[in-house]
C-alpha cells in the first residue's frame, strides 16, 4: 500500500469509529445504560491500543491509564458538545491524562509515538486487557459507606439500580445519586495514587 | 478491579449531571464584577470628576479596552474549559485590543513634544496604577479559576492565565472609574502591566489548582 492509500484506510476507519461512537455516546447521554455500555467498551479497547503504543517502556501502567481516562470520560462527559468531534474530546482527555502520568513518574524517556494527532486515538482498537495495577477496590474501600455501598451493590453483585434499592431500602434516585457522586470521589482518590 | 467491571459500574450512571457550565461561569462572572467594584470603592473611590469625565472620549476608550478584552478572555476561558476545543480565532481577538492601544499611544507619542512624552507615559500616578488593577483583580480572579474547575481543562498553564487575563480586564473596567488618567500612552503602559500581572500569576497557578 503506498502512503496514500495506507491513509485512506484510516480516515474511513477513524470516520466510521467516529460516528458509532459518537452515536453511542449520544444515546448514552440521554439515559440508554447497553449504549453507554457499548460506548465505553469499545471505548476502552482504542484508549488501550492508544497508551501501549506509547507507553511501551512502561507496559504495567497501560491499564491503569485505560481506567483512569475511563472514569475522566466519564466525570467529565458534561464537557463534550455535541456539535464537537469525539475524537479531539476524547484526544485531549486521553493525552492529559498520559502527561499527567509521565510527569508523575518523571520520565525523562521521550515519547517515540508523536501526540498531537487528533485521529490518532481511534486509530487502533486493542480488547486484550492485562490487569491493572493500582487496584481500584481497594481505592473504593476507602470511600465513606454512602459512596460506597451503592457502588457496591451495581458492581459486586450485578444488580439493577432498581434491585439495588429494594435490597437496601434506599429510594432509586438515591442509588444513582450515590453511584454518581461515589465515581466522582473515586476518580478524585485516583488523583492521589499516581 | 477489571476494567470490565468498571465499565458495567460507569454504564449504571449514563446520563449525566445537567449542564451547569453557562449558570457557573455567569454566577463567577457576576461574583466577580460585584467584588472588583465594591474593593475599587472600598480602597480607591469613583474619581470625583467622574461626571465631567463621561464627556471625554478617554473615559470610555478605556473602559472599551477593557472590556473587548474581557470579552475575549471570557470566550477563550470557557473554551479552555473544553476538551479538544482550540481558541481558533479567539487567539485575534485577544490581541486586537492590546495591539490598537498600542498603535495609538505610539502615534501619541510621536506628535508629542518630547517635553510632553514623560508626562504622557508616566502621568501622576504610574506607581501605584499597575498594583492596584493587579489587587483589585483577586476577586474575579478567584471566581473564574472556580468556574474552571467545574470544567475540564486539559492546557493548564494556558487556561489558567486566561481566567488572570479575565480577572484583570474586569478589574480595569472597575479601575479605570477611579483613574483620573487620560493618556494613552499611560493606559497601553501601566494598564497592561497591571492586567499582565494576575495574567501570570494564572499561568503559574493554573497547573496547581486546576489539576482534575
Amino acid at each position: 500500500m503506498t502512503l496514500m492509500e495506507r491513509t485512506k484506510a484510516r480516515d474511513i476507519r477513524f470516520a466510521d469509529s467516529e460516528r458509532q461512537l459518537r452515536d453511542l455516546l449520544v444515546k448514552g447521554m440521554g439515559g440508554d445504560a447497553p449504549a453507554y455500555h457499548g460506548f465505553l467498551k469499545a471505548l476502552s479497547a482504542h484508549l488501550r491500543a492508544y497508551f501501549r503504543k506509547r507507553l511501551f517502556q512502561r507496559p504495567d501502567d497501560v491499564e491503569d491509564l485505560v481506567q483512569e481516562t475511563l472514569l475522566a470520560v466519564h466525570t467529565q462527559r458534561h464537557t463534550y458538545q455535541a456539535d464537537q468531534p469525539l475524537t479531539a474530546w476524547v484526544h485531549a482527555i486521553a493525552r492529559y491524562k498520559l502527561v499527567d502520568l509521565l510527569r508523575a513518574r518523571k520520565s525523562s524517556e521521550a515519547l517515540t509515538e508523536p501526540l498531537d494527532d487528533e485521529l490518532e486515538v481511534f486509530a487502533a482498537s486493542d480488547t486484550d486487557a492485562a490487569d491493572a495495577r493500582r487496584d481500584l477496590d481497594k481505592l473504593l474501600a476507602e470511600l465513606p459507606e454512602h459512596h460506597r455501598l451503592p457502588i457496591m451493590h451495581i458492581k459486586l453483585e450485578g444488580l439493577s439500580v432498581a434491585e439495588a434499592a429494594q435490597r437496601t431500602g434506599m429510594s432509586e434516585s438515591a442509588i444513582k445519586v450515590g453511584v454518581h457522586r461515589g465515581l466522582k470521589a473515586l476518580a478524585a482518590r485516583i488523583r492521589g495514587t499516581l | 478491579m477489571k476494567t470490565d467491571e468498571l465499565i458495567s459500574l460507569l454504564a449504571a450512571d449514563p446520563a449525566p449531571e445537567p449542564n451547569t457550565v453557562t449558570r457557573r461561569f455567569t454566577a463567577a462572572l457576576a461574583f466577580g464584577i460585584a467584588g472588583a467594584f465594591l474593593l475599587m470603592l472600598s480602597t480607591h473611590g469613583v474619581r470625583t470628576d467622574l461626571a465631567q469625565a463621561t464627556g471625554e472620549a478617554m473615559f470610555w476608550g478605556k473602559l472599551i479596552f477593557a472590556a473587548s478584552l474581557a470579552f475575549a478572555a471570557l470566550i477563550a476561558t470557557q473554551r479552555l474549559g473544553h476538551p479538544g476545543v482550540h481558541l481558533g480565532g479567539v487567539r485575534l481577538a485577544l490581541a486586537a485590543p492590546v495591539l490598537v492601544l498600542w498603535l495609538v499611544a505610539i502615534l501619541v507619542l510621536l506628535v508629542a513634544t518630547p517635553e510632553q512624552r514623560s508626562h504622557l507615559l508616566l502621568g501622576d500616578t504610574w506607581s501605584t496604577c499597575a498594583l492596584s488593577i493587579a489587587m483589585i483583580s483577586v476577586p474575579p480572579f478567584l471566581a473564574m479559576l472556580w468556574a474552571l474547575r467545574g470544567l475540564a481543562p486539559t492546557q493548564l498553564a494556558l487556561a489558567g492565565a486566561s481566567s488572570g487575563l479575565l480577572a484583570g480586564s474586569l478589574s480595569t473596567m472597575m479601575y479605570a472609574l477611579h483613574c483620573p488618567e487620560s493618556g494613552a500612552p499611560f493606559i497601553a503602559l501601566w494598564y497592561v502591566l497591571g492586567i499582565a500581572i494576575p495574567t501570570l500569576a494564572g499561568a503559574m497557578l493554573g497547573p496547581r489548582v486546576l489539576r482534575w
